[in-house]
């Protein structure tokens, strides 16, 4: 093919097959599990395994162990992104970096983490029982904590990115009107980063709905209290497979569902 | 231990599996090949998926066969039972099957991947795990009402184990967690943030520099068979055949019992 033919076909808009073949490869590759969920559902049973009322535990557990992480995430985590992005301090970089390890880091060793120091003889863990007889693992506030840790980053990132696209100059402008800084924040950063916050909130709640490995380490396993529907798929697994399967289809219908639904509203896309 | 001690025990591991192989062969109820009874040509690596209890042991264990049949090399999988015998249905690469409960080796065995029939070469009984010094004076499952315990899920053979003894005893419990396997019950009163919880008595002798156990008559009635079995795709049928026999010799059954297994 040569030089002019390239760009003619770029021109007419149709995507070059060099572009084209991995896209395609790699939308099937994310879609075909997904697929291969729906092939092997046991439609005829579907109804008789989601009538349990362990299913609708775990799930209703899960909704609200999400979006408590999710508020949690967006109280202090705005806060922290607004530091990261606006504030000039020593170590910022590291700070930065700190911040976003939990995305990196398997999941199940943050629950490890969290343990030893939220656990019962924890360094933290160990002064909030003797002075508020407060325990965290094995509640169902131990899975907001374990899935807040996850999902948090995924909130700072997209907030400070946001905050770093925004023009700083309209605050400094509310400043020279007199407003506080605190005023300012409110008043003018936050409704120019809203749909930021929103995308990394939306973010954050898909991360926490789907946490596993730090719950089950973190907050154990029990059903009503700590078992989400990550656990119940893998405990279900265990034994019957069937089950497992029928879970898993709810999860990603109410993921689908609540992705689908926020994104329109908050990113525009 | 010494080298030379160790040299003498490799040797004595080499001889009676040797033996047990032989002895095996001329009653014909293992599916060692013909040719074993005399030098066995068993080389190649040897895949083992084993019950997480059987860690300590298996490991051990499988330095000895490498050492009694060179040219072997022993790689295992270790993990819960359950999990173990869904990926071996799945079509996992596995060449010997050592499963925690006769329930979870069925699975396999259902679905045609074994070879012959799978042989129950130790027993486990349950055993309550405490902190060092058993602090909450527990002394049997009736104690374990007012305090917190960890205990598998069902859906494990630990678990399963669990909730018989319990019926037996006719305790009703609330457990803090239904752990996924037996070590994420015994990490959790090694770390302290449970008081007790329902182990097998292998785990608390692994584990006696950590933790105490306590005995419990209803555990007779919660005994777990562990079966092996050699699997059909396996890649190393022979290396399967003489892992499976050499598991089942004199030799192995001295050191799964003085790991804390029963055996048969």
């Amino acid at each position: 093919m040569t030089p002019s033919a390239r760009t003619r076909r770029a021109g007419s808009r149709v995507p070059p097959l060099a572009l084209l073949l991995p896209a395609l490869l790699g939308l099937a590759f994310l879609v075909l599990p997904l697929v291969g969920l729906l092939v092997r559902a046991p439609w005829s049973a579907l109804p008789e395994q989601l009538a349990s009322p362990e299913v609708w535990e775990a799930l209703r557990l899960s909704l609200i162990s999400a979006t408590a992480a999710t508020a949690v995430s967006m109280v202090l985590g705005v806060p922290l992104a607004w530091l990261l992005a606006r504030t000039e301090m020593p170590g910022r970089r590291l700070i930065r970096a700190l911040v976003t390890l939990p995305l990196v880091l398997p999941p199940v060793v943050g629950g490890v983490a969290l343990l030893l120091v939220l656990g019962r003889n924890g360094i933290v863990g160990r002064w909030l029982d003797s002075a508020f007889g407060l325990t965290l693992p094995f509640t169902t506030a131990g899975v907001v904590v374990a899935e807040a840790f996850v999902a948090m980053p995924f909130l700072v990132i997209s907030v400070e990115g946001a905050l770093r696209a925004a023009d700083p100059r309209y605050e400094e402008a509310a400043a020279t009107l007199g407003a506080s800084r605190l005023t300012a924040f409110r008043r003018v950063t936050l409704p120019l980063v809203a749909p930021g916050i929103g995308a990394g909130a939306v973010l954050a709640w898909a991360r926490a709905l789907g946490e596993f490995g730090a719950t089950i380490t973190f907050a154990g396993n029990f059903p009503g209290r700590t078992q989400t529907m990550p656990l119940a798929v893998y405990l279900a697994m265990e034994s019957e497979p069937e089950a497992a399967i029928a879970l898993s289809l709810v999860l990603l219908a109410v993921s689908i569902t609540v992705l689908a639904a926020l994104r329109g509203r908050w990113t525009g896309s | 231990m010494t080298s030379a001690r160790r040299r003498v025990l490799a040797a004595t591991a080499a001889a009676t599996a040797a033996i047990a192989l032989a002895a095996c062969g001329s009653s014909g109820t293992t599916a060692a090949p013909a040719g074993s009874s005399g030098a066995p040509a068993v080389s190649g690596t040897v895949t083992v998926f084993a019950a997480a209890s059987l860690k300590g042991s298996f490991t051990e264990l499988g330095k000895k066969f490498e050492a009694a049949y060179p040219g072997t090399k022993v790689t295992f999988n270790f993990g819960g039972s359950s999990t173990l015998a869904q990926s071996i249905v799945g079509g996992a690469p596995a060449d010997v099957f050592a499963a925690a409960s006769p329930a979870t080796m069925k699975t396999v065995t259902d679905a045609k991947a074994a070879t012959g029939d799978p042989a129950v070469f130790v027993r486990n009984t349950l055993e309550i795990a405490v902190p060092k010094g058993n602090p909450k004076h527990i002394a049997g499952l009736k104690d374990l009402t007012g305090v917190k315990t960890a205990l598998c899920a069902k859906e494990v053979p630990c678990g399963a184990a669990a909730d018989k003894a319990l019926d037996a005893a006719g305790v009703k419990l609330t457990p803090v967690t239904l752990e996924q396997d037996v070590k994420g019950a015994l990490t959790k009163v090694e770390l302290g943030e449970v008081d007790a919880s329902l182990v097998y008595r292998t785990d608390v002798k692994a584990d006696a520099a950590k933790i105490d156990g306590v005995e419990f008559p209803e555990a007779a009635s919660a005994v777990n068979d562990y079966p092996i079995a050699a699997l059909a795709r396996a890649g190393n049928a022979d290396g399967a055949a003489a892992f499976v026999g050499y598991i089942r010799s004199a030799d192995a059954r001295k050191l799964l019992a003085e790991a804390g297994f029963q055996t048969p």
